[in-house]
């Protein structure tokens, strides 16, 4: 019964990605893409909070919008997993339900 | 037909006026009522703006929706979800929200309240059950 | 397009709502209502009557089963029936009565 969580927008602009990390549960799944994707890199404000979910949720993120933003596959937090269009796909059809923090 | 009734969820996470996303969903839950599902709402983060009584909309030309919300009950929209932890980070309480009741078919057309205070892990909790979690 | 109210235009759209809801007089009500090959009597305006008051306190045209359910316990179940409200307004009591009350169509009105 997992659900697969979406964001889109920028941590730095958006509470999105942080009221995601607060309402996910164990076992869920977020998909980092758009601007979300700046919530899967080291070295941020945020990326303690993102890395101390990767035991409990699965992350990914989108790599072409990644790669756009120039957010080589080494800058990732570590356990977050990147993803083309067909494993967004994937995703979405392999969970009960999607939920997409706007 | 009882088997076809699937759990939907309406997310509310935008103040009222500053973008479309919160009149949007207003109209698509009018719209979906004529379905016969069954009807959540969530309002958390600034969504939590939309319910707040007193507002009057005369100096922007806009529609004051708010008043709508307090129909739902007649599309049988009963379950507003509020998020507790939503409302302390923006300085506000239960108080501070209009009051939206529904009468309940099932008692004797009784009135009752349709906002339930929840807090954050009950909300994750809550919006896990769904079958359909519509995002605004 | 308009309605000709005592020599005043009110516009409307094309499927004959007005334009401005602050434009609606029982006048105009009237001379909607012919348009659309209704007579009005007392129980067409207690239905008028109660989606203007409906709009007021919500801001909104009631879908049609949500107007005769609040109708039928405001006023009744003579009135509030599905029968008897096609019977005043033939094509649709939330349609009908709500261009006639100057309200704009009902949301979720197919």
């Amino acid at each position: 019964m997992a659900t697969l969580h979406t964001v889109n927008k920028s941590p730095f602009g958006a509470s999105a990605l942080q009221s995601c990390l607060n309402h996910a549960k164990d076992g869920d799944a977020i998909l980092m893409f758009e601007d979300g994707v700046y919530g899967a890199a080291q070295g941020t404000i945020i990326a303690d909070a993102v890395a101390a979910k990767s035991g409990s949720l699965s992350l990914y993120v989108l790599k072409g919008d990644a790669d756009a933003r120039g957010i080589a596959d080494a800058r990732l937090i570590e356990g977050v997993t990147p993803v083309d269009y067909a494993g967004f796909v994937e995703l979405a059809a392999s969970h009960d339900r999607t939920n997409n923090w706007l | 037909m009882e088997d076809n009734i699937k759990k939907f969820l309406y997310v509310n996470r935008k103040a009222p006026y500053g973008t479309i996303y919160a009149l949007e969903a207003l109209e698509v839950v009018l719209i979906g009522a004529a379905f016969d599902q069954d009807v959540s709402l969530a309002f958390l983060d600034d969504g939590v703006f939309q319910l707040v009584k007193g507002q009057n909309t005369d100096g922007i030309g806009v529609k004051n929706f708010s008043p709508t919300f307090r129909a739902l009950g007649d599309y049988e929209v009963t379950k507003f979800y509020v998020e507790k932890e939503s409302l302390e980070e923006r300085g506000l309480t239960a108080d501070d929200l209009q009051e939206i009741m529904y009468e309940d078919e099932d008692d004797d057309y009784a009135e009752k309240p349709s906002i339930r205070l929840v807090n954050r892990a009950e909300m994750a909790d809550m919006m896990a059950e769904q079958d359909v979690v519509l995002s605004f | 397009m308009s309605y000709d109210v005592n020599g005043t235009a009110v516009e409307h759209d094309e499927e004959g709502y007005i334009t401005n809801l602050g434009d609606w007089t029982e006048d105009l009500a009237g001379i909607i209502a012919s348009a659309e090959e209704i007579t009005m009597n007392e129980e067409h305006w207690e239905v008028v009557n109660f989606l203007r008051s409906y709009y007021e306190e919500y801001q909104i045209a009631p879908a049609v089963r949500v107007l005769i359910k609040a109708i039928k316990k405001s006023m009744g179940p003579e009135i509030g029936n599905n029968k008897y409200m096609y019977e005043l307004f033939p094509y649709g009591p939330a349609k009908q009565a709500c261009k006639i009350a100057g309200l704009p169509k009902p949301t979720g009105c197919i």
